[in-house]
């Protein structure tokens, strides 16, 4: 009977095993929590302390008016994300949300790139008359009530 | 009329769950024992008076009964007939409604069939699914009533969020709450287990098809949804790792977990702790993720239902029910005896590092859902994407995934690597050759894990069948080779998709042609088409298949008018080795029209792999069902006989 474990140890070692792999599990998660989750920021913060230019991160803000143009590829689009403090210019391959206009509210999730051009893999726009971003919710209020107006 | 008639039967059955659940305490004690015997009829008509009350909500929806707020505010009288009906669980009272009627029956059917187990436990394990069902109760009936009046009557509805109007969406949330409330079943099966110290393998065997049931639901849910996702958000992506979606991940993996220990209790009566444990978490899962999309507390693509006050009153639940479980099995654990001991290398020990890495994952989704709150709490906004969850994952599936191959082969109790070596070079081999090969072509990490364990899975999963005759398999050992045959299935398409498909996004005028992959697509015409509630621009593609003949697709981009909202139907060309995908953007300023194009190779593997996971299930539950049918009705037969020679 040696192959098995002394019966008393045996729940310990289950308990142990189980307890190890979790806390493992716990640490790793807390450790790659702190690099891998994205900010957010705000034109502001970006312009204060800007993100490493290798980070994902979210930009929300309003789309200044009259800065969307598209390239000539008819699929890239540039424009200008502010918030009254700062201005961040934002480059976007893709299609845009249906939302997604001049004067209006939007989330840009991406990268900062290194000539200060914010790099957006995908932009949030309140979606319907019932949602919108979170992000843009804690916005200060004057701003929110405008990116809601707006895009009502 | 018909309104209040479904509330009086709602508050009727609540008024039924609290005296099942007083009746069950005191039938526990010595001198209420009579009293017990009213808990299972007490069960039976709370599920028909959940069933009624959720029958005259869906008249409602169906007469668009415009005098009940519920109706005015989710549908409208032009919406198709289907997605009225869909309509009465589209929206969050109905949906919790649902829940409760779910759990209603879930407990009638336990109280009618279930005679294995002593009945002070059934009267434990009635007592506590009333005890969760009052909570629920109390939930519809205090914050969420789905049948209030609107006076005056609203003149016409606001309609259905035009997302949710797609046939597969119509059946993916009855599915998954099946899954979720099927678990409340096993949750409540291990209260009373714990109350009445009888866990053992009558009590796993009882609690085992509720398992398999829920896991079946909540497998297809998932397939569903991921499914949903992929062509109506027309992101091109088949798993977001959005809140919601891992709200149904969660109880999954813990169900998944629960479903391999329950077995080990049922067969060898080992693992008792740990399955009552397992039982409250995953029903836990259930509520949390219950919680995290009826609060709307996270910010989600599903966040249509964003109320605080709600949240709460699930957190409560959440806190009580999950407090109160834990603090039994804290209370009780220690007076669970140990089971059958087993060696670490048997397979019981491979179901042990299988039930211990599928709970790691488990923590390292249920901590990257929730780090956004906690990180707000502390005053920071972030979220949490697949930079974290598609790593962290791997690291604990890649090696359960290995202990997939290998545990079934091995015997109970005591085994040896050794033994079983030359059963598995086979598949290791293949897995080596497959990785080496892909990792040789430049594909990146993961995808090479994938497909090599993919590959290795594939044999691996059916060497449980060697040297058996096929015919004298018994169903369970089947059902266990095909989920596991689909694993390595659905393994294979998640592996190709993330490695091989090719992505195209152009601005085209009518007339012009662009290649993505082996396909050459010619944008042939932009028109206007109108439906029953919805306008849109559709654009006609004809696509050729390596020179092939032509194929039509027809992606739209729609306009709704109740409530006003753009959507965009992607269109799908399906061959046997992978789809293509077309997705209509806007009109840029020079007159070319935006298209976005993928070529994703055996991209359909992934819900195929999905849905043979899920008959695997079935044919385990059938085999389950089937011998304790036959069991049972041999007791029957013993029973009748000696009382015929007592006479």
């Amino acid at each position: 009977m040696s192959e098995f474990v002394k019966p008393k140890h045996q729940r310990l070692v289950l308990v142990l095993i189980a307890v190890v792999a979790l806390i493992g599990a716990g640490l790793l998660a807390a450790w790659a929590l702190r690099s891998q989750a994205s900010y957010f920021y705000l034109p502001a913060d970006i312009a204060a302390d800007p993100p490493a230019p290798d980070r994902a991160v979210r930009l929300g803000g309003m789309v200044e008016g009259g800065s969307i143009k598209t390239a000539a590829d008819g699929v890239t689009i540039q424009f200008v994300v502010g918030d009254g403090k700062a201005r961040v210019p934002v480059s976007f391959k893709g299609i845009a949300p249906d939302l997604f206009q001049e004067g209006s509210g939007v989330v840009a999730e991406g990268k900062l790139g290194a000539d200060g051009t914010f790099i957006a893999d995908n932009l949030l726009a309140k979606h319907d008359e019932k949602y919108v971003p979170r992000e843009m919710k804690d916005m200060t209020e004057a701003q929110a009530r405008a990116a809601v107006a707006e895009t009502q | 009329m018909i309104a209040e008639f479904g509330l009086a039967a709602l508050w009727l059955a609540a008024a039924l769950a609290a005296l099942q659940l007083l009746a069950g305490v005191l039938g526990l004690t010595a001198r209420g024992a009579e009293l017990g015997q009213i808990v299972r009829p007490l069960a039976v008509v709370q599920g028909v008076l959940t069933l009624l009350s959720f029958l005259a909500l869906m008249v409602l929806f169906w007469q668009t009964d415009l005098s009940v707020k519920l109706v005015a505010m989710n549908s409208h009288s032009a919406k198709p007939l289907l997605y009225k009906l869909a309509g009465t669980w589209g929206n969050h009272e109905g949906s919790m409604l649902l829940w409760v009627m779910v759990m209603g029956l879930a407990g009638s059917f336990v109280a009618l069939v279930e005679r294995r187990l002593p009945e002070p436990t059934m009267l434990a394990t009635l007592a506590g699914q009333a005890f969760v069902s009052l909570g629920f109760y109390a939930f519809l009936l205090f914050s969420s009533n789905p049948f209030e009046r609107l006076n005056p009557a609203a003149p016409e509805g606001q309609g259905l969020n035009p997302l949710l109007q797609d046939p597969g969406l119509a059946f993916h949330p009855p599915t998954l709450y099946i899954g979720y409330v099927g678990l409340s079943v096993a949750f409540s099966f291990a209260i009373g287990a714990l109350v009445t110290r009888e866990v053992g393998p009558a009590f796993a065997r009882a609690m085992r098809p509720w398992v398999l049931g829920s896991w079946i639901f909540l497998t297809l849910g998932i397939v569903a949804g991921s499914y949903w996702a992929y062509y109506e958000l027309g992101w091109g992506g088949w798993w977001f790792w959005d809140p919601v979606e891992n709200a149904s991940l969660m109880p999954w993996l813990a169900a998944t977990a629960l479903l391999h220990s329950v077995s080990v209790l049922a067969a060898r009566n080992a693992l008792r702790a740990w399955t009552v444990m397992l039982g409250v978490v995953a029903f836990s899962m259930s509520m949390v993720g219950t919680f995290l999309v009826r609060s709307g507390i996270l910010t989600s693509v599903h966040a249509f239902a964003v109320d605080p006050e709600r949240g709460s009153f699930i957190l409560a639940l959440l806190l009580i029910n999950i407090g109160g479980a834990l603090a039994l099995f804290g209370l009780r654990a220690g007076t669970v005896t140990e089971g059958e001991r087993f060696a670490l290398t048997s397979r019981e020990g491979a179901l042990v590092f299988n039930n211990v890495l599928l709970s790691a994952t488990l923590g390292i989704v249920l901590l990257g859902t929730l780090y956004p709150l906690l990180a707000e709490a502390l005053g920071a906004q972030v979220s949490v994407g697949p930079p974290y969850f598609n790593p962290m994952s791997a690291v604990f599936v890649v090696p359960m995934l290995v202990v997939m191959g290998i545990g079934p082969l091995l015997r109970w109790r005591r085994d040896s690597l050794a033994r079983v070596r030359w059963s598995v070079i086979v598949p290791l081999a293949l897995m080596l050759l497959t990785g080496a090969a892909f990792a040789l072509k430049g594909v990146a990490v993961l995808p090479v894990l994938g497909m090599a364990l993919a590959a290795g899975l594939v044999v691996a999963s059916l060497l449980p069948l060697r040297g058996r005759k096929l015919r004298q398999v018994k169903l369970p050992l089947w059902g266990m080779v095909v989920a596991h045959f689909g694993v390595a299935v659905a393994l294979f398409g998640m592996a190709c998709d993330s490695a091989y498909t090719t992505e195209k996004l152009v601005a085209l005028r009518e007339g012009e042609t662009v290649a993505v992959g082996p396909w050459q697509i010619d944008l042939v015409a932009i028109e206007p088409v109108a439906g029953p509630n919805w306008t849109a621009l559709q654009a006609t593609l004809s696509a050729r298949y390596d020179g092939g003949s032509a194929v039509k697709l027809q992606p739209q981009a729609r306009s709704f008018w109740t409530p006003p909202q753009q959507t965009s139907e992607s269109a799908l060309e399906t061959r046997w080795n992978g789809q293509l995908y077309a997705v209509l953007g806007e009109r840029a300023e020079d007159g070319r029209w935006q298209l976005r194009l993928w070529w994703k190779p055996f991209v359909t593997l992934i819900w195929y792999g999905g849905v043979l996971i899920a008959l695997g299930g079935l044919l385990a539950l059938l085999g389950r069902v089937a011998s304790d049918l036959r069991r049972f009705i041999a007791r029957d037969k013993i029973a009748y006989r000696k009382s015929r020679q007592g006479r």
